[in-house]
């Protein structure tokens, strides 16, 4: 059931409850105690309309997704009775949702093209996933199990912040494991395990725009990508060969996506860029400060670049990870002691966890650290 | 044995430039005035006159940088069919720009990329084509300093560790490596010192022989417009006041303005 008031400005405020979506506000701590959506168009509403079905544009994202349409990702849960602290469903307002899900949905059509979009400000620093957070945010239903990843890792920092904040002002199920999610936001890394279709990939991106270091000018960038003129890019490999001997390049290594745009995978590893061709998940891309969305569909080619002499290589490690001897994965380093003592270990938390689980054991998961 | 000799003569005969009648007015200011021209295969083209009088004006809407206010500016194909630059979409005259042209910037620094090394200015364009051999990239990277003086070693270095007459002679070959057929070029040689002058005409007099280039050449310098060019046009206030050949211009000059330009020659 959905309302809408009307302002002053006759621009309609969409005021959505759905108890049905078993969400109710919490009553510690709103952000925003007796106002009225967070960032709503004003207070002075009395007219009311119905607008049933009016935000239906996002089934087709869902759909995309190769699932069927998720009952209330719409998911908007507001109680306007002006007695109780109300707040948006997943903190943003509904215009706010609709204007992401339209740039999602024009992404997902151009696969790879930057769509700009109005970047609100978040709760939280520019750099630290602001893009990622207003994307997840649009996607995300009462119904969805959120993880947040940060290099990899659920338990840092960032990764912790970000999951609180949509447990907090969403109300969803929230999970480290990577099978049971079905939107993942994250932040530099893919997960080892192969994403399925139900699931939605949400990256945090820092600059979308591949050919900002060759090419400062975004009104010639955006001319480049809009006439397909790359030279530019195998200009940036060449110049790692000439000075390393190979492409030196090891993370943000850019890719063609659906043998058309040009487009940075964020910076994570390039021992991900194989994961994300073809992948099944549709994949997200989020630029808060930047303000743009980009997205790969599913089952969607996406090509490292290089060159014929010296074709695109993920990085290898020598030794499997310490704790569960997986190999095949990226390894992190970490320090032991002050007397060189190092070991290294999934990058992935989540499947190292699992692995160990399953009875896995590395060289050094015996020791107390 | 010089490409044009290769040409069977119909194609020498046919205009590679085409240019009507062309204006261009920046808002009220006039910037150049009904200037016709042909440019043939093979063909260098000096214009000169002295600073603001529309050269580099008349140059930017020849090689498409600006659009005319009026006239035409026509470009034969390598199909051999004349097309208007203007009829072109933005695309195909930014491909033509990057294959079959060439401009030589008077400050290399507008022209080069001064934070890429000098291989990978030159291979560039090689690249924007598609070329996706590392080897053989390098290898024409190579193959074309030498041609223009520079030593090898200095490949992987950043123009901005360069000389200003080894900046210029980089910018040539970055424009030269994808064989144009017309080369713009502005005030070339401005800025240089004249031993550096001389070395870089002769770079250049050899290049347009040897290639069989077609070229446009803006300067202010008459010496630079004698030894490179076959004719030359002379403008003044916006328009074409003399044209004709190098030498019956410089010999015998007409027009007064062309007398006085003459007679200022600096002699040493």
């Amino acid at each position: 059931m959905m309302d809408v008031d009307v302002n002053e400005a006759g621009l309609p405020r969409v005021v959505v409850s759905d108890p049905a979506a078993g969400f109710t506000p919490l009553s510690n701590s709103p952000p925003q105690g007796g106002r009225g959506p967070v960032g709503g168009l004003g207070e002075g509403g009395s007219e009311t309309a119905d607008l049933d079905g009016a935000l239906s544009p996002l089934e087709g994202e869902s759909g995309s997704g190769g699932e069927p349409p998720r009952e209330g990702a719409l998911g908007a849960v507001l109680d306007d009775d002006a007695t109780l602290p109300t707040y948006s469903f997943a903190y943003l307002d509904e215009q706010t949702k609709r204007m992401i899900r339209r740039a999602i949905l024009k992404g997902i059509a151009i696969p790879g093209y930057q769509v700009p979009f109005a970047s609100r400000e978040m709760p939280m620093p520019y750099g630290w996933g602001t893009g990622g957070v207003q994307v997840t945010a649009a996607v995300i239903g009462p119904d969805d199990v959120l993880k947040v990843i940060d290099q990899g890792a659920d338990d840092t920092t960032n990764a912790v912040a970000i999951r609180g904040f949509f447990q907090k002002t969403a109300g969803v199920a929230t999970t480290t494991r990577t099978g049971e999610a079905t939107v993942i936001q994250t932040r530099h890394r893919i997960p080892e395990r192969t994403l399925e279709a139900h699931q939605i990939l949400v990256y945090q991106v820092p600059i979308p725009e591949p050919l900002r270091y060759l090419e400062p000018r975004e009104t010639e960038t955006r001319k480049l990508h809009g006439l397909e003129e790359y030279g530019l890019m195998h200009v940036k490999l060449y110049e790692d060969i000439a000075r390393h001997g190979h492409i030196a390049t090891t993370f943000a290594y850019p890719v063609k996506v659906e043998g058309r745009y040009i487009m940075d995978p964020s910076p994570t590893p390039k021992f991900d860029n194989p994961k994300m061709h073809r992948s099944k998940a549709l994949q997200l891309f989020g630029a808060g400060r930047e303000k743009r969305i980009y997205a790969v569909p599913p089952h969607t080619d996406v090509v490292s670049l290089d060159f014929e002499d010296h074709p695109f290589r993920i990085q290898s490690f020598s030794q499997p990870c310490a704790l569960c001897a997986a190999e095949g994965v990226y390894l992190d380093e970490v320090i032991l002691d002050d007397r060189g003592g190092r070991m290294f270990v999934c990058s992935d938390t989540d499947h190292c966890e699992e692995r160990r689980a399953a009875g896995h054991r590395g060289a050094l998961s015996g020791e107390a650290l | 044995m010089s490409a044009v000799a290769m040409l069977p003569d119909a194609e020498t005969e046919r205009p590679l430039l085409k240019v009507s009648r062309l204006s261009h007015y920046y808002g009220a200011r006039l910037g150049c005035r009904d200037v016709s021209l042909d440019v043939y295969p093979g063909e260098v083209v000096a214009v000169v006159g002295e600073s603001g009088s529309g050269k580099t004006t008349l140059l930017n809407c020849l090689a498409g940088r600006l659009t005319p206010t009026a006239g035409s500016v026509e470009f034969r194909m390598r199909d051999g069919r004349l097309r208007s630059l203007f009829g072109l979409t933005e695309a195909e005259r930014r491909l033509l720009a990057r294959t079959d042209w060439g401009f030589v910037h008077q400050n290399p620094a507008e022209g080069l990329r001064m934070t890429v090394s000098a291989g990978a200015n030159v291979g560039e364009r090689l690249m924007a084509i598609g070329d996706r051999h590392y080897g053989t990239i390098r290898a024409t990277a190579l193959d074309w300093l030498a041609r223009v003086e520079i030593a090898a070693d200095r490949i992987d270095d950043e123009p901005r560790s360069f000389s200003g007459g080894m900046r210029q002679r980089l910018q040539i070959a970055r424009n030269l490596v994808t064989r144009p057929r017309l080369v713009f070029m502005d005030e070339p040689t401005g800025g240089l010192d004249v031993s550096v002058q001389a070395r870089l005409l002769d770079l250049l007099r050899q290049l347009v022989a040897d290639l069989g280039l077609a070229a446009v050449v803006v300067t202010h310098d008459l010496a630079v417009a004698r030894l490179l060019s076959d004719r030359m046009l002379v403008m003044k206030d916006g328009t074409v006041i003399e044209h004709g050949l190098t030498d019956r211009v410089l010999d015998d000059p007409r027009e007064p303005y062309t007398q006085l330009l003459v007679s200022s020659i600096l002699q040493v």
